[in-house]
């Protein structure tokens, strides 16, 4: 018996011919597909119906906890805590708290967009499978790699392997667990 | 020949970089100036010289906490002295890298993209030169913490009406923005030299720090979305620092400092001395790296506009500041403008007038600014000029407020040229480290100015 792989993955040397076999193999009915590429490439998102993400919930939802702890700490500070007149102000005196309200907006929004950005991805993730490739550290440089993975129904190790191979691809190659 | 669409193109605009670049040949040359063995003697001496002041530095504050602000030329009424100076300098050098990584990453200008990760370093490093000053101007900064509210038993909390208090979050917000930006946009250029180097230790520890990134398209996806919304916080945010940096004048009553277009006139300076930086930065380093190909002429010629552009704005606003003065009708603000373009300090006004005004008009030669020797030169002057103008908006107008029995000079002591110099050795001590360690262009995203990383679809709609 076999030992149980990861899935299987084909090289290609230009991001067109990645987007095409992406495409291919989405029309071929595989879900469990990913692609890895050097940059970012627009439509190869498209090509894996990578649409929408929950990051912009995240960042809004940051920013308002954000804006109110901000607001709120300093109604809490001037008006509770330790109420002073300073300048014949009223204690609660807004105006002033406007600044502090949007930096802490601006400083918990980012937070949360690069917290967010690490658990969307599921980093850190210092061992992956495609890493057992030795190829693969080319997909740092100048070499784009599609991978389906075994746990998607369509998959058969030979057929899945035959149907990259249809794609021209420079390399196809199994990727251990 | 296909038929001409109804919908004008924009024209092909000439390629950013040199041609006859490949994904392997740039993720090479930039990476290979992070894994070599081999150092250049120009990085030496740069790192040796600001490491030496580096060292003048803490032998300043050593001095300082020994013995007192007293060692520096402050004196009543000019309290604010060289420190706050540097203070606003630095903050407004760190200004250009979020412009260019946030601002021009919404504008669409593509050209950043050779620039935005060193400009991003000054950034962060400025601002951390420019922190020092606050803290060492305390008077006891090892109770700096007490400047952010914090449970305590001292029955006292900082005054949330007082703009220095606006300023410690809007600094600190910005240091610590500027650096998740700064860590995020390297987190895929630190796969590539994890996956490029030889060594074992440096395979470690650029694996740890990028954090197992693979290249994964829903990886990519998630980026992309974050380096947006990103670059959509930091574009306000670079804009209110500076902003609440001009509120520690504006909300004073002092002559010269009490008016409402401080806040625009700063933040369009800061644009103005860090495109300066930028290009004193990227001047040598193009040369002496050899990547002219990727940092090339054509962006020296842009941020010599922007600074052309940023410099005008800043002439208006002197400008601006005479006449707002003259039409007050307030005796104390003419006596303050007055006072600064022929009292003690017209010296430095006029040689800040040459400098930030005069001088920048050559800008608006071809020539001038496809030349990087003279382009370097230009910028020099311009961070001198700004630095001048920080120096006599804070020094003219404490000196000369408003009954004169209470005025007096400020004399700058051996000490606040040590502490200065000193932080310009900090920041070359850190910068240097940055282009050792750290991949000074980033990689991935000249990757997407190559003409190959198009990608071409067979038919589309």
């Amino acid at each position: 018996m076999k030992t149980p792989i990861y899935g299987m993955m084909a090289e290609f040397d230009n991001p067109s011919a990645l987007v095409s076999a992406a495409r291919a193999a989405r029309e071929k009915g595989f879900r469990k597909l990913d692609a890895y590429s050097p940059f970012p490439i627009e439509e190869l998102s498209e090509a894996l119906h990578l649409h929408h993400n929950k990051l912009p919930l995240i960042v809004l939802i940051g920013g308002l906890i954000g804006g109110t702890v901000g607001y709120l700490l300093q109604y809490y500070i001037t008006v509770w805590q330790y109420p002073t007149i300073i300048d014949g102000k009223p204690l609660h005196s807004w105006p002033s708290y406007i600044v502090i309200t949007f930096e802490l907006t601006i400083l918990f929004a980012s937070i949360s967009a690069v917290l967010g950005l690490l658990a969307l991805c599921g980093l850190p993730m210092p061992y992956h499978p495609t890493f057992n490739v030795p190829r693969f550290a080319l997909a740092s440089r100048n070499r784009f790699f599609l991978c389906i993975e075994a746990t998607d129904p369509l998959f058969d190790r030979q057929r899945t392997s035959e149907f990259l191979e249809t794609l021209e691809p420079k390399e196809v190659s199994e990727v251990a667990h | 020949m296909a038929e001409q669409p109804d919908v004008l193109d924009q024209p092909q605009k000439p390629e950013i970089i040199a041609p006859g670049y490949t994904f392997g040949t740039v993720t090479d040359q930039i990476s290979a100036v992070v894994l070599t063995k081999r150092t250049p003697i120009f990085w030496t001496a740069c790192f040796g010289v600001g490491f030496a002041l580096l060292l003048l530095f803490l032998l300043a504050c050593v001095e300082l906490f020994a013995k007192g602000v007293g060692i520096w030329g402050i004196r009543t009424p000019v309290m604010w002295g060289f420190a706050i100076t540097n203070f606003v300098w630095w903050i407004g050098i760190g200004h250009a890298g979020t412009l260019i990584s946030a601002i021009l990453l919404l504008l669409n200008q593509r050209w950043r993209n050779s620039i935005n990760r060193f400009a991003e370093a000054m950034t962060l490093f400025a601002v951390a030169c420019a922190g020092m000053f606050p803290i060492l101007h305390l008077g006891r900064p090892w109770l700096a913490y007490w400047l952010f509210p914090y449970p305590n038993t001292m029955v006292i909390q900082p005054n949330f009406r007082s703009p220095l208090v606006w300023d410690v979050f809007a600094v600190s917000t910005y240091a610590t923005v500027s650096l998740l930006f700064w860590y995020v946009g390297l987190m895929p250029d630190l796969a590539t030299l994890r996956d490029r180097t030889t060594s074992r230790f440096a395979r470690f520890a650029y694996g740890i720090m990028a954090m197992g990134w693979r290249g994964s398209a829903r990886h990519w996806s998630v980026y992309e979305t974050a380096s947006l919304l990103l670059a959509g916080l930091a574009t306000p945010l670079v804009l209110s620092v500076h902003t609440v940096v001009s509120f520690d004048f504006t909300i004073a009553i002092v002559p010269g400092w009490h008016s409402t277009f401080f806040p625009p006139y700063f933040v369009a300076g800061a644009i103005y001395s860090g495109f300066a930086m930028v290009l004193v930065l990227a001047i040598p380093l193009r040369a002496v790296y050899g990547l002219k190909g990727l940092i090339t002429d054509r962006h020296l010629d842009n941020c010599g506009k922007v600074m052309l552009a940023t410099g005008l704005i800043v002439a208006y606003s002197y400008a601006m500041e005479t006449f707002a003065a003259w039409y007050t009708a307030d005796p104390y603000e003419h006596a303050a403008i007055w006072q600064r373009m022929f009292g003690p300090y017209s010296g430095s006004y006029w040689l800040l007038i040459f400098c930030n005004i005069v001088a920048p008009q050559a800008l608006w030669l071809k020539k001038i600014r496809s030349s990087p020797v003279l382009l370097f030169i230009w910028s020099m002057i311009v961070l001198v000029g700004m630095w001048l103008e920080r120096f006599v908006i804070i020094v003219s107008s404490l000196a000369q407020d408003y009954v004169p029995s209470s005025w007096g000079l400020f004399h700058a002591t051996r000490w606040d040229v040590a502490t200065f110099a000193g932080t310009i050795g900090l920041f070359m001590f850190l910068f240097f480290l940055f282009i050792r360690l750290l991949p000074m262009i980033s990689i991935f995203e000249v990757r997407t100015l190559l003409p190959q990383a198009k990608v071409e679809e067979e038919t589309q709609g």
